[in-house]
């Protein structure tokens, strides 16, 4: 065989060195970070950034953009605070709708041509002004469920990693493995010859967009079971780290390629970034550069790949 | 599919015509696919070969014509209709989804392969398929389709359009399928179409190499100018009378050619042989070179080469030395939101402006000096470059090119879809331009203009495989080189 | 007649008129009362719109895929330095504002470096940078709040004529921005790569180069906006870019500038920038909350972009 390894392979392994990598580097500073507790505490708060992050991957899939990822969640922990935990049904509903707006913003978008990223831009303050109307001050309360789920101590492994584990696994097979997450992937890599082939892109787009939005959907209110309770501006930084997370995990903007595993450990990666500096005692001030700085070192490394690979395809 | 009564078409084209603006791609076409025959498919750039796939494959609905499936009348023919008749295609631009498997590929093509262990069985299906068209061909079905190399994508396609799932595949059109395999592979494949023939199957065979197009058909159609110009069986013909047939009916007026003395000279573009094979390109002060051969063998690559060589990305270079003429023009020639003006001057608008700001008066008498010269027909120069006609927007980006200071320029198969009056006009231009002393590097699909240079390099699978002078460049010598040159 | 007509036709008119009706809207509620302070707050904070959103519209002019997400880090960061780098000292107003430029230089520079370098699109390159040019700012800053010098002060929250300054700088860089943009080579380079990149780098446009500089006037642009903010409002804070990271898109995109790219327009700018402004204290004196508020943005910005139709049809 010519090649050792398929690329996707190739292309999970950059993300899943780093996050050892800096595993290891955790474990190395604070080695009580080696327990049950400590892992816990870790990656509590990556699992919904992973959920979130698997969002945005949804939308990259067919090569659009959600820049109202963060306003969207925070929305949804908004809902899940209040109606989903007073009233029930009408929390659904609330929800139902908000799938629903998702499928429409794929339809718009894909029959009017637009640039997803001013849509979602657009959607993005519609979030905001519904989660101030919502709740206007930070409050509300966690649905019981969603609370008991999220503090649950299963035997032996934490949570958050159970948690991370299956949101990868679940996302794997409906994108990667079911026949329906085939053709999403296809209208992301060739549309025309998807399109030849008699399949409907308008609604793979909407399917995408609804998907998506049931991933996100999820986040709120694991974030929420979380936090305990909720505010309009709870996730607004989701947005900018869902983008990183899928491109981290090895995803790319264009061309339907993306790992829903890879997203996942590039959620955990980001995550864990905050806390290994605080271990090596820089100030917290610095957390935000270090998700960036290694966001770009990451690229670097990838780019470095690609080129290696090329060459020996060449040769 | 032995159902199908005996010699009742698989598919029946009547009087199809397609037009694209001023340009008949198809003037009236009719082509009957019988049961268990193949049909081999030729003819010289923009004869018609591919419109007539398109319409086949219901991509393309003609504007006059009906279409009959199995001698059924098919009033709304389409993609799934033809997909439902067991018409599948294998495209010559590769088709397949670069990030998907060879499975999810083979699944995107069948839309019925779902459910559970749909996996194992398109798996099953493609692989099979494999193997028995490309014996031994080593493709891994759960490889991604980006890490192929050309050639195993081409046998992955074809390998998909000849496998069954739920209809019967009936008529497979292969445009060009041998292009990137090499010689064992295209046996293989050939030897898989005859076989595939005898049981019944029908195949379009579009190939430039003849051989091929001889060895395998039962039946040879030649198109030109959006028509069919013959129609007999495989064995009345040999390469020679097949390259005839291909050629023009109409005997062309040759003008009279300067056969330049080029020894010694300095060339003012030149670029050696491609990775060491076929001849070197190089280009001298005066004069008009063309570049022929089928379309997509490098032409235009080597153009592109040779004016990304020749100006910066980073600053611009103070005197210009090439300029480029783009044959695509809404890609990568004319700027859509733009006025004439602003699309005619912006390859020189430094040598129109003064410390950075640009001089309009200077622009405007450029602008109406170029409108009169090459006769733009507007009222005003200041109209939207939309407004025009195809072969007026294409004038503007010729005198774009021509305003330039720049000593060559490089055209890129510029006259496509202009119509005739205009190419009179441009050639006249392009002479007087030529005597002037610039180099003209001309690639063109048609034949009449690559008769107009005075020397020719011939193209064939990204080299340069003859160098014709003078009064060699025929149409006869053109064919012969750009067909032949692929049997060797 | 014919004035009205040819009006009509221009994109930025609209903005105008949008604004023009809330603003008479707002006024006719209060009973008149307000029309000046109304007015002047509206140029004001316009005025820093209209700053981040000309650097972000050459940016966004370059075609599809590009935009900056760096603004509102490289506020933060240029108005934190600048304020710490002139401790309160009037002698260095300019110098300062000098510290300001260099730092959206270098930002801009770095930010097109990680595209180029890395190959990676504007969107995540600008991205990440912004983490780094944030952190840097949270660094600097340590939680103090420096004044700026008195003097400048005085010069950003004061009016001649009953206009306020930081409106007559944002008119000044505006003329400029638009002979820039109308006049100049430079100008027709960005809107030609903006059209089709292929297409410019056909006619021989120094694509890499003019898009470099293009990087380096927006951060430039969004570093002297932080300057000017940061001693309005009597200090820098942290998160005094936030709001402008979809502010600065939102008055490009309802200002008629084509999101396709190649096609720019300073004057809807302002409209758009006023415009925001106005519907916001509409809102406010109407007594809607902020909810309402923000929903409203998010309808106008999308039925603007519906509206204005998509991508160019040459692209895609």
């Amino acid at each position: 065989m010519k090649r050792a390894l398929p690329s996707d392979s190739i292309r999970l392994l950059i993300p899943a060195l780093s996050l050892t990598i800096l595993l290891i580097a955790v474990f190395y500073l604070q080695p009580r970070a080696m327990s049950y507790v400590g892992l816990n505490l870790l990656f509590n708060l990556a699992v919904p950034i992973a959920l979130a992050t698997i969002a945005q991957m949804l939308i990259m899939t067919v090569n659009d953009l959600d820049l109202s990822m963060g306003t969207f969640v925070s929305f949804v922990a908004c809902v899940a605070a209040t109606f989903l935990q007073a009233t029930p049904v009408i929390g659904v509903l609330i929800l139902v709708a908000a799938i629903a707006t998702y499928a429409a913003l794929g339809v718009l978008i894909h029959v009017r041509t637009l640039p997803s990223i001013v849509v979602t831009l657009g959607m993005s303050f519609v979030w905001g002004g519904l989660a101030v109307l919502i709740l206007p001050a930070p409050g509300g309360h966690a649905p019981e469920w969603a609370r008991a789920v999220m503090i649950s101590r299963p035997p032996l492994v934490p949570m958050a990693i159970i948690a991370c584990v299956v949101i990868a696994m679940v996302a794997h097979f409906v994108i990667m493995r079911s026949s329906i997450g085939v053709i999403l992937r296809g209208v992301g890599g060739n549309a025309r010859s998807v399109e030849r082939a008699g399949w409907s892109i308008l609604g793979a787009r909407a399917a995408t967009y609804a998907l998506a939005a049931f991933f996100a959907i999820l986040a709120g209110i694991s974030l929420v079971g979380l936090t305990t309770s909720a505010d309009a501006n709870i996730a607004l930084r989701y947005t900018l780290l869902s983008i990183a997370g899928v491109i981290l995990g090895g995803g790319e903007f264009t061309g339907g390629r993306v790992s829903p595993i890879g997203a996942v450990i590039g959620a955990l990666t980001l995550t864990l970034a905050g806390s290994f500096l605080s271990f090596l005692r820089i100030s917290p001030d610095w957390q935000i550069g270090a998700q960036g700085a290694i966001l770009i070192v990451v690229l670097g490394l990838r780019l470095l790949l690609n080129r290696l690979e090329n060459r020996e395809k060449r040769s | 599919m032995t159902a199908i009564p005996l010699r009742k078409a698989v598919i029946e084209v009547a009087d199809a015509k397609v037009s694209f603006g001023a340009v008949k791609a198809l003037d009236g076409v009719t082509m009957r696919i019988l049961p268990g025959e193949c049909v081999g498919l030729v003819g010289h750039n923009g004869a018609g070969k591919s419109t007539i796939v398109n319409v086949i494959n219901g991509g393309l609905s003609p504007h006059q014509g009906t279409i009959a499936c199995g001698g059924e009348p098919m009033p709304r023919y389409g993609i799934a209709a033809a997909r439902a008749n067991g018409v599948r295609c294998v495209f010559q631009e590769l088709s397949l989804c670069p990030n998907l498997t060879v499975i999810e590929n083979t699944r995107v093509m069948h839309r019925t392969l779902a459910g559970w262990g749909w996996r194992q069985r398109a798996a099953r299906i493609i692989g099979d398929k494999l193997d028995e068209i490309f014996p031994g061909h080593g493709i891994d079905p759960t490889g991604v389709v980006g890490d192929l190399s050309i050639a195993e994508r081409q046998m992955v396609e074809i390998a998909t359009a000849f496998s069954q799932v739920a209809q019967p595949v009936k008529l497979v059109i292969l445009d060009e399928p041998t292009s990137s395999l090499d010689a064992t592979l295209a046996t293989q494949l050939l030897g898989y179409v005859r076989s595939f023939v005898e049981t019944g199957g029908s195949v379009i065979f579009i190939s430039h190499i003849l051989g091929e197009i001889l060895s395998t058909s039962d039946r040879i159609v030649v198109m030109k100018d959006g028509k069919v110009v013959t129609d007999r069986p495989a064995g009345e013909f040999d390469e020679h009378s097949l390259v005839a047939a291909m050629g023009s009916v109409v005997k062309g007026r040759d003008q009279e050619k300067r056969v330049k003395e080029t020894a010694g000279l300095t060339p003012r573009l030149s670029q050696s042989s491609r990775r060491g094979k076929g001849l070197p390109f190089q280009a001298f002060p005066g004069e008009i070179i063309g570049l022929a051969g089928l379309g997509g063998h490098g032409q235009t690559d080597t153009l592109v080469n040779l004016y990304l060589g020749r100006t910066g990305s980073w600053f611009r270079r103070p005197e210009a030395q090439v300029a480029f003429i783009a044959g695509d023009r809404a890609l990568n020639g004319v700027f859509p939101l733009w006025s004439i003006l602003k699309n005619l001057t912006i390859a020189d608008l430094p040598g129109l402006s003064r410390s950075g700001i640009v001089s309009e008066p200077a622009e405007a008498d450029v602008g109406q000096a170029w409108k009169e010269r090459i006769e733009i027909r507007t009222q005003n120069v200041g109209n939207p470059i939309l407004s025009l006609s195809g072969g007026n927007q294409q004038k503007v980006l010729f005198a774009r090119a021509l305003a330039t200071p720049a000593p060559a320029v490089l055209m890129d198969d510029p006259m496509r879809g202009v119509d005739i009056g205009t190419k009179q006009e441009v050639y006249a231009i392009l002479r007087a331009e030529a005597d002037k002393g610039r180099t003209f590097v001309w690639y063109s699909t048609e034949m009449d203009e690559v008769r107009l240079c005075d020397r020719v390099y011939v193209f064939n699978n990204g080299i340069i495989v003859a160098e014709l002078k003078g009064d060699d460049v025929t149409e006869k010598n053109i064919l012969a080189a750009s067909f032949m040159g692929a049997a060797a | 007649m014919n004035i009205f007509a040819s009006l009509s036709r221009k994109p930025w008119i609209w903005s105008f008129v949008a604004a023009f009706v809330v603003w008479i809207a707002t006024i006719l509620f209060t009973g008149g009362t307000s029309a000046i302070g109304l007015s002047q707050a509206a140029l004001t904070f316009a005025a820093f719109s209209i700053l981040v959103g000309i650097g972000q519209m050459f940016v966004i002019t370059l075609g599809p895929g590009n935009i900056d997400l760096c603004v509102p880090a490289t506020m933060t960061l240029a108005g934190t330095i600048a304020l710490k780098f002139m401790q309160v000292d009037n002698s260095l107003i300019l110098p300062g504002l000098v510290v300001a430029v260099a730092i959206g230089a270098v930002v801009g520079m770095g930010n097109f470096a990680l595209i180029k370098l890395l190959q990676i699109p504007p969107i995540i390159a600008t991205l990440s940078m912004s983490f780094i040019v944030q952190s840097t700012a949270i660094w600097t800053n340590r939680g103090l709040r420096i004044k700026p010098p008195q003097a400048l002060a005085k010069f950003t929250t004061e009016t001649t004529i009953g206009i306020p300054h930081v409106a007559l700088v944002a008119l000044v860089l505006s003329v400029f921005a638009f002979i820039l943009l109308q006049k100049t080579v430079y100008g027709r380079w960005i809107a030609a790569i903006g059209q089709s990149n292929r297409a410019a780098r056909m006619a021989g446009i120094p694509v890499d180069g003019t898009r470099f500089v293009t990087y380096i006037l927006c951060a430039v642009l969004a570093a002297f906006c932080g300057y000017l903010l940061a001693s309005f409002s009597g200090g820098a804070a942290l998160n005094m870019g936030s709001e402008y990271l979809l502010m600065s898109i939102a008055v490009v995109v309802i200002g008629g500038t084509a999101v396709a790219g190649g096609n720019s327009n300073v004057a809807g700018i302002w409209g758009a920038s006023l415009f925001m402004f106005l519907v916001v204290s509409m809102l406010n004196t109407y007594g809607a909350g902020a909810g309402i508020r923000l929903i409203m943005t998010g309808l106008i910005i999308i039925a603007v972009i519906v509206a204005a139709g998509g991508r160019n049809p040459n692209q895609r």
